[in-house]
């Protein structure tokens, strides 16, 4: 066990069977568990030792979760859904509403905060394999989440009704006509109309409100659940459960509280202070968060110079743009979101963490990374010109990255993985 | 690489570790509260609610003598009555059937503690929402309207309370309370301005 | 009313075609970078420039929009009582100076131009300038109002390089005074290999002096947009300064929350 003290016995951890329970805490936990949940799930929860900077994106994940209930929750109570009505009951929070502004702002930034959180914790387990075996179900439990929140986002820009929710709707919906058969019915039975109009707004609004959190939350508890069957991976790739100490705890474990509890509040501290800066100094962040066209009211007669989904969307925005034809661009879009599903079987490497991997697998991950930063740049920018040769040069990279792994992955070299996992005290 | 965990130098100070956690705990808990007021705030009043609150002006040169007019403030019906000589002296002489003929516990701005409940004997401005448990009630102004000796007043039709024509409740009444008398003044001749007096907009 | 301003431009235009053909035969001056800004050859990197802090400028602004623009856009998200309230003007001015008789000072800022009127007199209603300085950005509005032009071709009379074939008039023109476009022929490729031609804007020819000096009518337009960008969202002011807290707040909380964890950590090796 790596916790002692100063004396060399074991460090004091915090129990709750130490002290005398109060009788109200007694009366509780005869009826639930909830002592038991704390001890199991969270002190006798051991963690690996060794994580970094990327262990901290989990968390961080859940708690802007939170942030966006919270605030989604009470903009719901001020919004008005309508044609007629949504633009100016947005305008309603923003003016008129006690702190109307401030509830909107942080929801507007939560969710490209929600994004790029995210992202950096895909990055993570491209950085450390932790998508390998066993943890196969946690990482497609994470990829439904992912797939739950991009709808839920897109449905939720929808609802101001701005001249770009409308005709990102249109667009969006629009890929859909190209399913063979059955796409034009398939489309106007989403829309709910002939054109994007108020039937789809306030379906739009019962699934973003209702539907899609109901379905996040649940998947999130799966992801939590599948995560503590098997425990977390960690930076260097090692089943830390392969060695246990005499006390049946993991050698190269941690009880997840206090130690991880107390860090995770740090990164927790840190995000809230670059979320607090640009919800109150950058909200629109230069257009990037809340864009432009979008303090226009819908108009189904005027489209915006260029329209672009929210950036968290544009990589696969600009690889639908890079192919000619409409059909084979939305199917080559689908493939790249569905690429990441396939990760668990794709790799074929003997080692888990990028740290003793060879060149090939090094470079192939900086170079997809590359790509979808480009991706994401390229997405935002009408599609002519260089624009379109980049992003089909970098669409390329980004799919050789998934689907000739099982190759590169095979064949790079690897360093020798150490016994016990690397840690330097901090 | 060793096999266990060495021994921590330096001590482990558990009073350290201890204010530091509740000094973190307790500022967490302050930013807590801060975080909570503009949720709090934000269900208070909205600048259109209060915009709507403005005073309700009324022009009291369509208003005949014996007739009630009814107008909104801050989403309260408001009973604006032009009483005749007549009906002002039937406000006196059943002070005994009332359940608070001085105002004492009821809701009125200084100038209508009396007992006419008004700046003047000639109008009588009123919340027109039953202190029982807010239904309209309806003008009963007629002596002997509702009994031989009723004096004149309002009849509130949900549970039979009974108000004289200053408002002032009756005993057996289930109401407890005087009619409410909202700020009021007379900014110019013949016209009333519900929501503002002495102490400035409401 | 229709045939009266259609009247006025045309004159206006006559006026100016008039000039613009003797400023023709007139020589132009050799061409230096501070003559190109002078002519507006660089008009697309003109800026704003606003301080939205600067209240006073924001006071002109409103005093401005009021004058000049409240006839036909109306601004119907913000209130009069707001306004007053966040720009520190007193009830009694806003009463006797900015309220058109007979609205109240909680109503919204609406223009009194029936919008069907509109329709026909320009083809296209004015629309509301609530969100304009966020939906187009103060670099845009200051643009706007600084590259109209005399046009005869147009039914106002004025064409605007901003906004080409804007339906809105030279409403300024008493102010800023009167420009000539001046275009020059470029070749352009077409399609198929045959060369198209297409006008690109080279400079402005001044016409006739306004009441304001290019100076002047500069810091107007500034202060117009500085307005605007006030209008878009008031409450910024507020969101700014609240900000300063929070952030150091957090700041403050989060250095604790890590000297606390250094602290736990000193058990794990």
């Amino acid at each position: 066990m790596s916790v002692k003290n100063a004396s060399g016995a074991p460090a004091t951890l915090p129990s709750t069977k130490g002290a005398t329970p109060s009788p109200l805490w007694a009366w509780i936990n005869k009826r639930l568990p909830v002592d038991q949940f704390i001890q199991d799930q969270l002190i006798g929860y051991y963690a690996p030792k060794n994580f970094n900077i990327w262990y901290f994106f989990g968390s961080i994940a859940l708690v802007v979760l939170a942030l966006q209930l919270l605030t989604g929750i009470f903009l719901t109570m001020f919004y008005k859904v309508g044609e007629t009505t949504s633009f100016d009951s947005v305008e309603y929070i923003m003016r008129e509403v006690n702190y109307g502004w401030l509830i909107r702002y942080l929801h507007s930034t939560g969710a490209s905060a929600f994004f790029i959180v995210v992202y950096l914790h895909m990055f993570r387990a491209f950085l450390y394999g932790s998508y390998r075996k066993p943890r196969e179900l946690l990482w497609l439990f994470g990829m439904a989440v992912y797939l739950a929140l991009m709808a839920e986002a897109f449905m939720g820009y929808v609802l101001p009704w701005g001249n770009m929710s409308f005709w990102g709707a249109q667009v969006i919906v629009n890929l859909f006509g190209t399913i063979p058969g059955i796409g034009p019915g398939l489309v106007e039975w989403i829309r709910g109309d002939y054109g994007i109009a108020d039937a789809t707004l306030n379906r739009f609004f019962a699934l973003h409100v209702v539907a899609l959190p109901l379905g996040l939350l649940l998947l999130v508890v799966l992801h939590l659940v599948a995560l503590r069957t098997t425990g977390s991976n960690n930076p260097d790739g090692i089943e830390i459960k392969e060695k246990l100490g005499p006390d049946g705890k993991p050698l190269d474990g941690i009880p997840f509280h206090p130690y991880y509890t107390v860090k995770d509040v740090v990164g927790i501290g840190i995000f809230f202070v670059l979320l607090a800066i640009v919800v109150f100094f950058v909200p629109t962040l230069g257009g990037l968060f809340l864009e432009s066209p979008n303090f226009e009211v819908a108009n189904p007669l005027s489209t915006p110079e260029h329209i672009a989904p929210v950036w968290y969307f544009t990589p696969f925005y600009a690889i639908l743009r890079a192919v000619p034809d409409q059909r084979w661009g939305a199917l080559l879009m689908l493939l790249a979101v569905v690429s990441f599903l396939f990760v668990p079987w794709l790799d074929r490497s003997p080692v888990k963490s990028m740290r003793y991997r060879g060149p090939l697998s090094r470079i192939a991950l900086a170079l997809f990374a590359l790509s979808f930063v480009a991706l994401g740049y390229l997405g935002l920018q009408p599609a002519e010109g260089l624009y379109v040769v980049l992003a089909r040069i970098f669409a390329a990279i980004y799919f050789a990255f998934f689907w000739l792994m099982p190759f590169y992955s095979k064949f790079d070299p690897v360093k020798p993985v150490p016994e016990r996992v690397v840690y330097h005290a901090h | 690489m060793a096999d266990n965990a060495v021994v921590a130098d330096g001590d482990v100070d558990l009073s350290r570790r201890k204010f530091l956690t509740r000094a973190t705990i307790a500022t967490g808990a302050v930013g807590a509260a801060f975080v909570a007021v503009p949720f709090i705030e934000s269900w208070a009043p909205s600048e259109r609610a209060r915009a709507q609150g403005a005073p309700t002006e009324l022009d009291l040169s369509k208003l005949d003598a014996g007739q009630m007019a009814t107008t909104v403030w801050r989403k309260s019906p408001i009973y604006v009555v032009r009483r005749t000589a007549d009906m002002v002296a039937r406000i006196a002489g059943h002070d005994g059937e009332l359940k608070d003929p001085n105002s004492e516990k009821s809701e009125q701005p200084p100038y209508a503690k009396n007992p006419i409940r008004a700046r003047s004997d000639e109008y009588l401005v009123l919340v027109g929402t039953c202190t029982h448990l807010g239904c309209l009630p309806k003008q009963r102004f007629s002596a002997g309207e509702l009994y031989p000796s009723w004096p004149g007043g309002f009849f509130c039709p949900c549970h039979g309370s009974r108000f004289d024509l200053a408002g002032r409740v009756f005993e057996g009444s289930p109401a407890s309370l005087n009619l409410r008398v909202p700020p009021y003044s007379y900014p110019k001749p013949h016209t009333l301005l519900i929501g503002v007096d002495e102490k400035g907009a409401a | 009313m229709r045939t009266e301003l259609r009247r006025v431009w045309q004159g206006t235009a006559l006026v100016a075609a008039a000039l613009l053909a003797a400023g023709a035969l007139a020589e132009t001056s050799g061409a230096a970078a501070e003559e190109a800004s002078k002519t507006g050859a660089d008009w697309k990197s003109w800026h704003a420039n606003t301080d939205v802090t600067d209240l006073p400028s924001v006071q002109r602004g409103a005093r401005n929009f009021r004058n000049y623009c409240l006839g036909c856009h109306s601004l119907k998200y913000e209130r009069w009582s707001r306004l007053g309230s966040d720009l520190a003007i007193p009830e009694k001015l806003l009463e006797t100076d900015l309220i058109p008789p007979g609205d109240k000072p909680t109503q919204y800022i609406m223009t009194t131009m029936p919008a069907a009127d509109a329709e026909t007199w320009f083809g296209k209603v004015p629309p509301d300038l609530s969100l304009m300085a966020r939906a187009r950005g103060r670099d845009y509005l200051y643009q706007f109002l600084t590259t109209f032009y005399v046009d005869p071709a147009r039914p106002t009379g004025a064409n605007n390089l901003r906004l080409p074939t804007t339906a809105m008039p030279h409403v300024l023109s008493e102010l800023e005074g009167l420009k000539a476009a001046v275009f020059r022929d470029v070749a352009k490729p077409g399609e198929g290999g045959a060369v198209g031609h297409e006008q690109v804007f080279d400079h402005f020819e001044p016409l006739a002096q306004g009441r304001l000096s290019p100076a002047e009518y500069q810091a107007f337009v500034r202060d117009t947009v500085n307005f605007l960008d006030y209008v878009g969202e008031p409450t910024q002011a507020a969101r700014r300064s609240l900000g300063v807290w929070v952030v150091l707040f957090l700041l403050v909380f989060t250095w604790l929350a890590w000297l606390v964890k250094r602290e736990y950590w000193k058990d794990v090796h």
